[in-house]
């Protein structure tokens, strides 16, 4: 396990373009989105707070890893089927689950790099806040990342090429990101959306997103949604893995 | 003792059967061979026997265990390096080696084996850059950094230049005297001549014949072909007097005699009786081609 992480590692760092790329969009389009005069005055729909203090960059840090989550992983694991990297792992003792463990731990740090870059840059350049119940952020985001880097693998589980890959996990974030209230803030959806937002994982994760960054414990359910999802995906990602 | 034991493996596909009846065994330390043209079912054979594929009939059993119920035991005593398989392009020499050793209980020294297929100098380069020589040996060296009992090489020097193939071939043989078994799937002739104990003939998802080669060459008998142009016109009937002689076909002012014995020496000896020399003379000896030939009827190629 510990040298599959060293490799995959070093993998990932010569192929550091594509990872980069992929997660400076949340950066980029947060200093974008904040330049916006509206979401930079106090909004009595999140109580009196501003978008930019901890709405925007809790999402952009949802975005970053949906973007781990559903196109870098994915793609990498289904590349590997495609081009047999799997198939030629096949034939030794190692457990798949070693190396679904691998991939989602490596992901999981390129998305908490992610994370800190995206606070500190609107903490520096928006004035955003920083969160504020750091103990509960870090869980919550650990918790949520995990969650959601195993939904990831479900898909890299099945995808038999990177193109499919891609595909599968570009249509799964969009409604994703919906439901996590990234164009309607949850306050505004309708009942019904509110109810498919909670159980959604990615609802339950911002919302507890929001509670630390303001100095609040995290909920038990949003943490009860995240863990049930985690054991759920984890589980169904090594139960459909193929090698081929 | 036989380490691998097939008997009536049957394997069929959606639309079509790719392995019909096969058996054979395989003996401790020898280099069998799995010889047949294009989509006789070899690869199909040795993935069933590797445990990637579930056959639909039959029973395989490698160093007594069953490939489909016991794959974890199954990985640990055979090492396999496959027609389509792959590294992903960046991973370096020595890590693709260090990372595969990981995987097994008791590797070899990846290092020591890195120097035996004559990697060390490329030992950094990626294997995106290496040249298909070095890739197989890179695959070979992988098939057994687990210290397997059993090793199955797939096609293992298509697309090599004859040099490439030449260094991998005695690589194998370096393998072999190093007491792992081998099993060697090919479709080239001289290949397998030139490596394997036993061959294994397969066709149309059928074993034709298992025999070594030497012993396929026997089967088609000890025949020889005579190639050449007569300096003056030769009649037939000189040749076929000769009793070494059974047959004479012309084609154009080449005349190809074939018959056994010492043919070429009373051939040439009957010529110069009558002052012919015979210019271009070539002597050719029946070849595994030729026994492929007269078994199944058909070229290989």
């Amino acid at each position: 396990m510990k040298k599959i992480m060293v490799v995959e590692t070093k993998l990932l760092l010569r192929d550091w373009v594509a990872t980069l790329l992929a997660l400076a969009l949340p950066v980029a389009l947060l200093l974008l989105l904040g330049q916006i005069p509206d979401l930079r005055k106090a909004d009595p729909n999140l109580g009196g707070e501003r978008v930019v203090d901890a709405q925007l960059p809790a999402q952009m840090i949802l975005l970053a890893l949906l973007t781990a989550s559903f196109t870098v992983l994915p793609n990498a694991l289904a590349t590997y089927r495609e081009r047999g990297v799997l198939r030629r792992m096949s034939t030794t003792p190692v457990n798949p689950a070693r190396l679904l463990g691998a991939q989602l731990a490596l992901n999981l740090v390129v998305a908490s790099i992610a994370a800190v870059v995206v606070i500190l840059s609107g903490w520096l350049v928006l004035g955003s806040q920083l969160p504020a119940q750091v103990f509960g952020f870090v869980l919550v985001f650990l918790l949520g990342a995990a969650a959601m880097l195993a939904l990831g693998l479900v898909i890299a589980a099945v995808a038999p090429n990177g193109t499919t890959a891609s595909t599968i996990g570009s249509i799964s974030m969009f409604p994703l990101l919906f439901v996590a209230g990234m164009w309607i803030p949850r306050e505004v959806m309708p009942d019904a959306l509110r109810v498919i937002s909670d159980f959604s994982v990615v609802g339950p994760f911002v919302n507890a997103m929001r509670d630390t960054w303001a100095g609040e414990w995290p909920q038990l359910p949003h943490l009860a949604v995240m863990a049930a999802g985690l054991v759920l995906f984890s589980g169904l990602a090594v139960r459909l893995f193929r090698w081929e | 003792m036989n380490v691998i034991e097939v008997q009536n493996l049957h394997k069929r596909y959606r639309d079509h059967v790719a392995v019909d009846d096969v058996s054979f065994d395989v003996r401790a330390g020898e280099i069998f061979g799995i010889l047949g043209p294009n989509g006789a079912g070899k690869t199909t054979t040795v993935e069933c026997v590797s445990g990637l594929r579930i056959p639909d009939g039959g029973t395989v059993r490698v160093a007594g265990l069953d490939p489909v119920t016991e794959g974890d035991a199954l990985r640990r005593v055979l090492g396999v390096q496959l027609q389509s398989a792959a590294l992903p392009e960046q991973i370096k020499v020595w890590e693709a080696l260090d990372l595969y050793a990981s995987f097994y209980p008791d590797p070899a020294d990846w290092r020591e084996l890195m120097e035996r297929v004559g990697l060390g100098p490329k030992r950094d380069s990626a294997f995106g850059k290496l040249s298909g020589g070095q890739r197989q040996r890179l695959s070979v060296a992988l098939a057994l950094v687990g210290r397997p009992r059993v090793a199955v090489l797939d096609e293992l020097t298509t697309g090599l230049d004859p040099q490439a193939r030449r260094d991998t071939w005695q690589l194998v043989e370096q393998v072999r005297d190093s007491g792992v078994t081998i099993v060697l799937v090919t479709h080239f002739m001289e290949e397998a001549e030139r490596l394997c104990d036993r061959i294994a003939l397969i066709d149309t998802g059928r074993v034709v014949a298992v025999d070594s080669p030497a012993g396929f060459i026997g089967r088609v008998g000890g025949e020889q072909r005579l190639r050449f142009r007569p300096s003056v016109p030769v009649d037939d009937a000189v040749l076929l007097a000769l009793p070494e002689v059974a047959d004479v076909r012309r084609t154009g002012e080449q005349v190809v005699v074939t018959g056994t014995g010492n043919l070429a020496a009373v051939v040439t000896l009957a010529l110069a009786e009558r002052q012919i020399v015979p210019e271009d003379l070539r002597v050719e000896q029946a070849s595994l081609d030729d026994a492929f030939v007269a078994l199944t009827g058909r070229k290989l190629a």
